[in-house]
């Protein structure tokens, strides 16, 4: 009896971590299918069938393509651009917020709180958004990428939440020496709050990152397009090397989309698992109460 | 009350005056946050009138002729609206029915594993699919459905012709949901498994005594452990049911599978932005917003009623 109930719970442990190895191989395979297809010879790549986990042949022709091209370099400034001071602004604006938010006592607390809640139920959508940017004249200008976003309600949620969970009698006592706001603010909460920071952070980080669409409404200079819109032009509309019928081109366009994919996600997912651990309690904190 | 209130207003205003003079930095940190929602939200709220208007960019608002409930019934008898309510509530559905309940197994799965490297490496390999910009998702998605690539040779081996899966409308609603489920059920799992490592170890040796096997401890202390947490994420996405990205929408798409890919938002952008029917798209983008807001609040009412667990 007890000799079947432990090979039942045998076969259960076994199937568990099966299923769950299955699931992190569909999720890691695309990523080894792109790294291996970037560095494959472009016409074993065209006849190739099947799974692919190592590349086929050797060339590096894509990455050449890809770093050939100067939208790629331009793309990558702007990025660059971007997530150093729209991540900068949105930490400065939404740790503010979240302070404010965290301290209790005084007055018309509840009415901010429901004022910056509401936004994240109700959305105007996308056209009043437009014609408020285009009316304080921000199109085509890089500010129109940065403001908007300025502060996400969920991250400041979560950062009230942790920097509610500072003890009490720190800010007191910060208090009687005489630290004002804004300095128990940045040397009491942001330094308690660290791992709720980095998390938030990354999230912001990411998102410009891997934003594209207000550029596409925003914007109409190329010069000031992010990496994903070269991107996007390359990967789903063809805009790799030029429009020769040539068949080495096309086999060429096809390494170039692979290579492509690799430059744009490689930076972000290098710095992600340094942060990871930090994931489980930045969030959990914003569950606790919404 | 009222006398009272009327005896003494000088103290009253005094001591809130008293107590806002001595948060007055507070305040003052709020400056910068409260401009950016009072611009980027609630002035954005006027422009919301143009939906009742037949705007014109030349004439501005105040030109622009008045039409009243005009594009909100045009949209609503026109042929497209069912088209794009359905497809907006179906793939929300279908989210909802795999991808939600997908991270909540997943969950109550990777709370099993040993404490280990092994854990460790699972939670980094099934996260990082989330942090992959929609750009990138839509390109590879774009480049494995095609006849000739991995997903051809997958489905080649149980027989099924090849063909561009994403130029059929057949299919998009698989593909939507099952790349969705690849890039955020790992991610989803997060908040459960947080829940999860602060059950107390005692239920479950409790449960254990009481001779309760593995599956047993999950129905009756892991579950109702994560319940709370449940049916606020559950809230909130029923809340979002007639809000669906457009992002991940306008890059699949095209108009061979509009019948099952065009959602509310897409439909907005394309109308709205692209042939600049601003009025239209406001009028469709505030029915939208003002639809989910209901439904947002019927469900937080239902679930304070029969779970005691709200969002508000």
């Amino acid at each position: 009896m007890i000799e079947q109930r432990d090979f039942g719970r045998r076969c259960l442990t076994w199937l568990n971590y099966f299923l769950i190895t299955c699931f992190a191989l569909i999720c890691a395979y695309p990523m080894i299918h792109v790294l291996a297809a970037s560095f494959s010879d472009p016409i074993q790549l065209i006849r190739h069938r099947g799974l692919l986990f190592w590349p086929d042949g050797y060339s590096i022709k894509g990455y050449a393509t890809v770093f050939n091209n100067p939208n790629i370099g331009i793309g990558y400034l702007n990025t660059l651009f971007y997530v150093f001071v729209g991540t900068a602004l949105n930490i400065v604006l939404t740790s503010l917020g979240a302070y404010a938010l965290a301290r209790t006592g005084w007055p018309f607390r509840k009415l901010f709180v429901f004022l910056f809640v509401f936004t994240m139920y109700f959305s105007v959508g996308i056209i009043p958004v437009f014609m408020q940017v285009k009316a304080l004249g921000l199109l085509d200008s890089r500010w129109a990428i940065l403001l908007p976003t300025a502060v996400n309600t969920w991250n400041l949620i979560v950062m009230r939440t942790a920097f509610a969970g500072v003890p009490q009698e720190l800010q007191e006592s910060a208090y009687l020496d005489g630290a004002s706001d804004f300095r128990i603010l940045c040397q009491i909460y942001i330094p308690v709050c660290k791992a709720t920071m980095a998390v938030i952070l990354l999230f912001y980080a990411v998102e410009h990152w891997n934003a594209w669409f207000t550029s596409m409404i925003y914007l109409q200079d190329t010069s000031k397009y992010p990496l994903q819109m070269f991107v996007r032009d390359i990967l789903l509309y063809d805009a790799a090397g030029g429009t020769t019928e040539d068949a080495n081109a096309i086999y060429l366009k096809e390494l170039t989309k692979y290579a492509v994919i690799i430059v744009a996600v490689v930076p972000i997912l290098c710095v992600y698992p340094f942060v990871q651990k930090f994931f489980v309690k930045g969030i959990m904190l914003g569950s606790v109460k919404g | 009350m009222t006398s009272l209130t009327t005896a003494k207003p000088a103290t009253r205003a005094g001591t809130l005056w008293k107590s806002m003079v001595k948060h007055r930095y507070i305040y003052f940190m709020l400056i910068p946050v409260v401009a950016y929602y009072l611009i980027f939200h609630y002035a954005t709220m006027y422009y919301s009138v143009i939906a009742f208007m037949d705007y014109k960019p030349m004439k501005g608002i105040e030109g622009s002729k008045f039409v009243g409930f005009k594009h909100f019934t045009d949209f609503l008898t026109g042929v497209y609206a069912w088209r794009v309510i359905r497809n907006t509530l179906l793939l929300n559905l279908y989210q909802i029915l795999f991808s939600f309940t997908g991270s909540i197994i997943f969950a109550l799965m990777i709370n099993q594993m040993m404490e280990n490297k092994y854990k460790n490496l699972i939670q980094t390999v099934t996260y990082m699919p989330h942090f992959i910009s929609v750009v990138v998702v839509c390109g590879l998605l774009t480049e494995f459905c095609e006849s000739t690539s991995i997903f051809g040779d997958i489905l080649a081996l149980f027989g099924v012709e090849r063909s561009n899966l994403l130029a059929s409308p057949n299919n998009f609603r698989t593909i939507f949901v099952a790349s969705d489920m690849w890039q955020h059920m790992g991610w989803g799992t997060i908040i459960y498994l947080a829940t999860l490592s602060g059950v107390d170890p005692s239920l479950h040796e409790a449960a254990t005594i009481d001779g309760a096997g593995r599956i047993q401890r999950i129905i009756h202390v892991n579950i109702p452990a994560i319940l709370p947490v449940i049916v606020i994420q559950l809230i909130m996405r029923v809340g979002n049911m007639m809000v669906m990205g457009y992002e991940k929408i306008i890059l699949l798409y095209s108009p061979a599978i509009y019948e099952t890919s065009d959602v509310i938002s897409s439909y907005v952008y394309r109308r709205g932005l692209m042939e600049r029917d601003y009025s239209y798209g406001a009028a469709v983008g505030l029915f939208n917003s003002i639809i989910n807001l209901t439904i947002l609040i019927g469900a937080n009412a239902f679930s304070r009623r029969v779970t005691e667990t709200s969002l508000w």
